[in-house]
C-alpha cells in the first residue's frame, strides 16, 4: 500500500492527475506544462521503484494484486483486475524510466501546441503501463487499443514531413491484429465463462485445435506489434515520421507490448500450441533478424536505420521467447530492457543531431567526432551497446538469447541459433556503419563545422540511460533474478503441455 | 376498451393528444414566437416520460393482445423519446438559419415519434402497419420541409416513393402471414405456427417479404440505397432525426415479430439474417470509406450500424442466445442513437444557410477552431468505430460476443474485420479536422453545442460505467415471448 491505495491502481492513474493539472494550465505557460509533465514522469518513475522496493523476488506468481469487480455481462464478470510479477516489473520500470527521458528529449523541439503534446504522453504512459499490468482480458484489450489514439495524434500531430501516411499506416496495421484478437478475447471468455486471465491460465480446457486458432487470433495482433517479419512495414514509417520522444516511446516500450502479450497470453494459455509452432516462430523471429539487418543497413536515412535495425533486434527477443527455456525467455524479457535502452538513446543520438541539422540524411554527416567529442563518444558507447560488445548490456541479454536457442528443446536443432549468429555480425556491420558515416572521417560538410556539443539537459537525457547500459552489462544478476520465479513458473506450465501431449 | 387498454397506450396517448394541441395552438400564436414550439414540444415528451416512468417493470397487455407494454417497449420507448429530445433541442438554431421557421417542423417530428412509440410496442400485423404509416408520412414531409430547396423536395419525394414501395412489401408480407396462420395478432400466430396448422412455404414469404419491408426503414443493404440520398437532401435535423428513429423502429418491429412468432423458422431465416448482416456491414463500411459529403458518409455509417444489429439476432432461434441476443442489440441501439445525434449535430454547426460546408474537406482546422466540438466529433467517430473508452467499444463487444455465442464466430470475425473499414472512416474524418490547416466557418449555437458535448459525455462517461445500462438491455425482455 501506498498512500492508502494499491501500488499499482496508484502508479496507473498518476499520469492522469498530470493530465488534470496540465488541462488547468494555460496554453501558453510552456515552461510550467514541461515541467507538470517532466515531475509527473518522474513521480511515476519513483513510483515504479517504491512497486519494485515491494516486490518480492522469490515469489513467481502475480504479486500487489487488485481486484475490483466491475460489471458483468451476459453472465461473465469483468474486473479491473491488476497485478505484477516477474514477466512484467522490468518492463513497467522500463516504461517509467523512459516516460520522463521522453519527455525532456521535447523540450526544445517541441515548441506548437505543447499542452496537447504532454497530456497525450502521459495518457499513453497510462495505457502502456495499464497494457503490463492488466490481468483480465477486457481491461488488457481496453489499454492495449486506447494506446493507440495518443500515438496517433503524437505522430500525426509532431512528426514528420510524411506524418499523415505513417499515423494512419500505423493505426490500421495495430488495429488489424487487435480486432482479430478481440473475437479471440470474446470466444475464449465465453468458453471459459470469465475474462479473468489469471483463473483462465489456471484452468485450462482448451483442446489443441482451438489453442492453435487462439494462438493465430492473439498471435498475430501481437507479432504485428513486435513487429514480426513480415509485418513490419508499418515500423519505418511511424519511427521515422514520429518526433524524437514519440520514437523513444514507441520503440522502447509499444514494441515491447507485442512481446510481453506472447509472454502474457500465448505462451501460458496455449501452451500446446506454443510447443508445437515454437520452431516456426523461430524461423521467423531469425528471418526478422537477417533481414532487417540487412535491410538496415541499406539505409540512407539515419532513423529509418535504427528502425530496421529494431526490427532485427525483436527478431532476437522473439527467437528468445519461442526457444522456451530459461536461458531463452529471461534473456528475452531482458533484452526487450536493452532494445529500450539502446534504441531509445540512437534514437536520442539522431534526434540531437536532427535538432541542430534538420536532416536525418547519413551522407549529410561525417566527421562529427572532432566537431562534438562528447556526443561522439557517448553515440560510440550507445552504438556498442547495441551491437552487443560484451561488458554492455545488449551482449547479455543476446549472449543468454542463443544460449537458450542453441540448447532449446523445442526448437530441436541448433541451426535456427546458429542462423541468428549471423545477425550479431550484420548488427556490427550495419551500426559500425551507422557510426562511421556519422562520426568518423573528416567533417565533409561545412554547415557541420560549428555545430555545437551537447548541453546539460541533452547529457542528463543519457546519462541515466549510459548507467543502465553498464549496469546491466556488467552486472545483469539483480534482473535476471527478478524475473526467474515468473519464468520458471511458465516453464512449469509448458512442461505440463509437453507432458500431456506425448 | 378499458382503462388497462388505455393504460398500455399513456405515453403514446399523451403525446398525440398534446401533438394535436401543439398544432392547434400553433395556429393562434402570432407567428414571431418560434421559440414557443421547441418548448412546448421538450414538455410534451416530458410529460410523455413520465407516464412512461409509470409503466416501467410492468408488462401490460391492452386491446385484446394488440398491443404489448413490456420491458423490450419500456426501453425502446425512452430510447425514441430522449432522440425525440435531442432531434427538437438541436433543431431551432438550424431551422432559424436554414429559413424553416415553421411550428409544423415539431408538431410532425412529435407524431412521427408517436407512430414510434406505437412501433416499439405492436404485438400485431395490422398495428405494425398502422404504426409504420403513422411514423413515415410525418418523416416524408419532414424531408421536405425545406421546400423551395430542390435538394429537399427530391429527398421527401424518393422517400415517399421508396416509402410507399416498402410499406407495400410489409402489406404484402401481413396477407401471406394471414393466409398461412389465419391471424395477425402475434400470440395467436405463434400458436397456430406451433401447433402445426400453418402452411410453411406462406410463412417463409411472409417472413421474408416483412423483412424486405422493413429492411428499407433499417435501412439494410441491398435496400439501403435510398437513405444517402435522402439524408443529403433533407434538413440536417430531419436526417439526425431519421437516422436513430426510423431505424430503430424498425428493429423495434423485427425483433419482436422474429423473436415471438418465427423461432420455429429460424433454420430458413437466420442464414437469410446472416448473409444480410455480412451485406449490409461490408457495403455499408465500404461505401462509407469513399463519401466525401459527411451527410453521406453518416448514412453509411448508420447503414454499416444496421449490420452490426442484424448479427445481434442472427441466431434469435437459439434460446440460450436469445435474451443476449435481444439485450446486445438494444444496448448497440442506444449507443449508436447518442454516437449518431451527436455526429449530426456537430454537423448542424458546420452546415451554412445554402446547405453547403458539409465535404470533408469542409473539416480542415476543425481542431484549431473549436477544440471541444472537434473533440466530440472524435469521441463520436471512434465510438462508430468502436474504439475502447467509447460507448461503441462496449455495444460491439456485445454483439460480437453474442454472435459467437450464437455459433456464428465467422460473423463476429467479419464484423470486427469490417470495424477496420470503419477505422479507416473515422480516422479519414479525425485527420480533417486536426492534420489539416484550413478556415472553417461554424455557426454555433447554444443548443446544438449542448446536444453534442451532452452525447459525447454520455459516450464517455457511460462507457466506464456500463453496468446499470447492460441491467437495463437485459431486463428490456419481451412479454409473452
Amino acid at each position: 500500500m501506498i498512500l492508502g491505495m494499491n501500488p499499482l491502481l496508484l502508479i496507473t492513474l498518476f499520469p492522469l492527475v498530470g493530465v488534470v493539472v496540465l488541462l488547468l494550465l494555460k496554453p501558453q505557460w510552456k515552461a510550467a506544462l514541461r515541467w507538470t509533465a517532466l515531475a509527473t514522469s518522474l513521480l511515476t518513475f519513483g513510483l515504479a521503484l517504491a512497486v519494485l522496493s515491494l516486490f518480492n523476488r522469490a515469489d513467481g506468481g502475480i504479486q500487489m494484486e487488485l481486484n475490483l469487480p466491475w460489471f458483468t455481462l451476459a453472465g461473465s464478470p469483468i474486473a479491473f483486475h491488476v497485478g505484477v510479477d516477474g514477466l512484467s516489473i522490468l518492463l513497467v520500470l522500463l516504461t517509467t524510466f523512459l516516460t520522463p527521458i521522453a519527455i525532456l528529449s521535447s523540450w526544445k523541439s517541441i515548441t506548437d501546441k505543447i499542452r496537447g503534446f504532454m497530456i497525450f504522453f502521459l495518457l499513453l504512459e497510462t495505457g502502456m503501463l495499464g497494457v503490463f499490468l492488466a490481468l483480465d482480458m477486457a481491461v488488457f484489450y481496453i489499454f492495449w487499443e486506447f494506446t493507440l489514439i495518443p500515438m496517433y495524434f503524437l505522430i500525426g500531430l509532431w512528426g514528420g514531413e510524411r506524418r499523415l501516411y505513417a499515423a494512419i499506416k500505423f493505426v490500421i496495421y495495430t488495429l488489424t491484429g487487435s480486432l482479430l484478437m478481440l473475437a479471440g478475447i470474446l470466444w475464449l471468455g465465453l468458453h471459459a465463462g470469465t475474462f479473468d486471465m489469471v483463473q483462465i491460465t489456471a484452468n485450462n480446457t482448451l483442446t489443441i485445435v482451438q489453442q492453435l486458432w487462439l494462438f493465430a487470433a492473439f498471435g498475430l495482433a501481437f507479432a504485428i506489434k513486435v513487429p514480426m517479419w513480415p509485418l513490419h512495414s508499418w515500423l519505418p514509417d511511424a519511427h521515422t515520421e514520429a518526433p524524437t520522444a514519440g520514437s523513444i516511446i514507441l520503440a522502447g516500450v509499444l514494441l515491447k507490448m507485442g512481446a510481453y502479450g506472447f509472454l502474457r497470453f500465448n505462451l501460458p494459455i496455449f501452451p500446446a500450441a506454443t510447443l508445437q509452432l515454437a520452431p516456426w516462430m523461430a524461423i521467423i523471429a531469425v528471418i526478422g533478424i537477417i533481414y532487417g539487418a540487412l535491410v538496415a543497413f541499406r539505409q540512407k536515412d539515419a532513423k529509418r536505420l535504427v528502425a530496421y535495425s529494431s526490427v532485427s533486434h525483436l527478431g532476437f527477443v522473439m527467437l528468445g521467447l519461442f526457444a522456451l527455456d530459461a536461458q531463452g525467455i529471461s534473456g528475452a524479457i531482458l533484452q526487450m530492457v536493452n532494445h529500450g535502452l539502446s534504441t531509445g538513446a540512437l534514437f536520442l543520438v539522431v534526434g540531437f543531431l536532427y535538432e541542430r541539422r534538420h536532416t536525418r540524411d547519413l551522407d549529410a554527416f561525417g566527421g562529427l567526432w572532432k566537431v562534438m567529442p562528447v556526443l561522439g563518444s557517448l553515440a560510440l558507447i550507445v552504438t556498442l551497446s547495441s551491437m552487443g560488445l560484451p561488458g554492455l548490456n545488449g551482449f547479455v541479454g543476446e549472449f543468454s538469447i542463443l544460449l537458450g536457442a542453441f540448447g532449446s528443446s523445442a526448437l530441436a536443432t541448433p541451426w535456427i541459433a546458429g542462423v541468428a549468429v549471423v545477425g550479431v555480425i550484420l548488427s556490427a556491420v550495419y551500426l559500425l556503419h551507422f557510426f562511421q558515416k556519422l562520426f568518423l572521417g573528416p567533417v565533409m560538410h561545412e554547415e557541420n563545422a560549428g555545430l555545437k556539443d551537447l548541453s546539460v539537459r541533452e547529457i542528463a537525457m543519457l546519462a541515466p540511460m549510459l548507467v543502465m547500459i553498464f549496469w546491466i552489462g556488467l552486472y545483469p544478476k539483480p534482473f535476471f533474478a527478478l524475473m526467474t520465479p515468473a519464468v520458471d513458473k511458465l516453464l512449469g506450465i509448458l512442461q505440463a503441455a509437453s507432458v500431456a501431449m506425448h | 376498451m378499458n382503462w388497462t387498454d388505455i393504460f398500455s397506450i399513456l405515453p403514446l396517448t399523451v403525446l398525440l393528444v398534446w401533438t394535436l394541441l401543439m398544432l392547434l395552438i400553433g395556429l393562434f400564436l402570432p407567428k414571431r414566437w418560434t421559440a414557443v414550439h421547441p418548448i412546448l414540444a421538450v414538455l410534451g415528451l416530458a410529460a410523455a416520460g413520465v407516464t412512461l416512468a409509470l409503466q416501467s417493470g410492468q408488462s401490460l397487455v391492452g386491446f385484446g393482445g394488440m398491443v404489448r407494454q413490456d420491458g423490450f417497449s419500456v426501453f425502446l420507448d425512452a430510447l425514441f423519446l430522449l432522440s425525440g429530445g435531442l432531434a427538437v433541442v438541436m433543431a431551432p438554431a438550424y431551422l432559424k438559419r436554414i429559413g424553416i421557421n415553421t411550428y409544423e417542423y415539431y408538431t410532425l417530428l412529435l407524431f412521427s415519434l408517436s407512430g414510434m412509440l406505437l412501433m416499439a410496442s405492436a404485438a400485431n400485423l395490422i398495428i405494425v402497419f398502422l404504426a409504420l404509416e403513422l411514423l413515415s408520412f410525418p418523416l416524408y414531409v419532414l424531408a421536405g420541409i425545406a421546400r423551395p430547396r430542390v435538394e429537399s423536395e427530391e429527398a421527401s419525394l424518393k422517400y415517399f416513393l421508396l416509402g410507399s414501395f416498402a410499406s407495400a412489401f410489409v402489406l404484402f408480407g401481413i396477407a401471406f402471414l394471414y393466409g398461412a396462420t389465419k391471424a395477425t395478432g402475434f400470440t395467436e400466430m405463434s400458436a397456430a405456427i406451433q401447433s402445426g396448422q400453418a402452411i410453411e412455404p406462406f410463412l417463409i414469404a411472409g417472413a421474408g417479404l416483412l423483412l424486405i419491408g422493413l429492411g428499407f426503414k433499417i435501412a439494410a443493404v441491398p435496400f439501403h440505397a435510398w437513405a444517402p440520398d435522402v439524408y443529403q437532401g433533407a434538413p440536417s435535423s430531419v436526417s439526425a432525426f431519421m437516422a436513430v428513429g426510423a431505424k430503430a423502429a424498425g428493429f423495434a418491429a423485427l425483433l419482436r415479430l422474429y423473436l415471438m412468432v418465427f423461432p420455429g423458422q429460424a433454420a430458413v431465416l437466420t442464414p437469410i439474417f446472416a448473409g444480410l448482416a455480412a451485406l449490409t456491414m461490408v457495403v455499408g463500411n465500404l461505401l462509407a470509406l469513399v463519401q466525401t459529403n459527411l451527410k453521406r458518409l453518416l448514412a453509411y455509417v448508420g447503414i454499416a450500424s444496421a449490420g452490426y444489429m442484424l448479427m445481434a439476432f442472427a441466431p434469435f432461434g437459439n434460446t440460450a442466445v436469445r435474451a443476449d441476443s435481444l439485450a446486445s442489440a438494444l444496448f448497440y441501439l442506444l449507443a449508436f442513437a447518442l454516437t449518431s445525434f451527436g455526429a449530426w449535430a456537430v454537423l448542424l454547426t458546420l452546415e451554412h444557410a445554402d446547405g453547403t460546408g458539409l465535404s470533408l474537406t469542409n473539416l480542415a482546422g476543425f481542431g484549431k477552431r473549436s477544440p471541444l466540438l472537434a473533440a466530440a466529433m472524435t469521441v463520436f467517430m471512434l465510438s462508430f468505430t468502436g474504439i475502447p473508452l467509447t460507448l461503441g467499444f462496449w455495444g460491439k463487444f456485445y454483439l460480437f460476443r453474442t454472435a459467437i455465442a450464437g455459433g456464428y464466430t465467422w460473423l463476429a470475425v467479419l464484423g470486427l474485420l469490417t470495424s477496420l473499414l470503419a477505422a479507416f472512416v473515422a480516422f479519414r474524418v479525425i485527420q480533417q479536422m486536426y492534420f489539416r490547416e484550413g478556415d472553417v466557418e461554424l455557426h454555433p449555437s447554444y443548443w446544438t453545442n449542448f446536444v453534442a458535448i451532452f452525447c459525447a459525455l454520455c459516450v464517455v462517461v457511460l462507457s466506464f460505467m456500463p453496468a446499470q445500462l447492460f441491467e437495463l438491455a437485459a431486463r428490456a425482455v419481451l412479454g409473452g415471448a
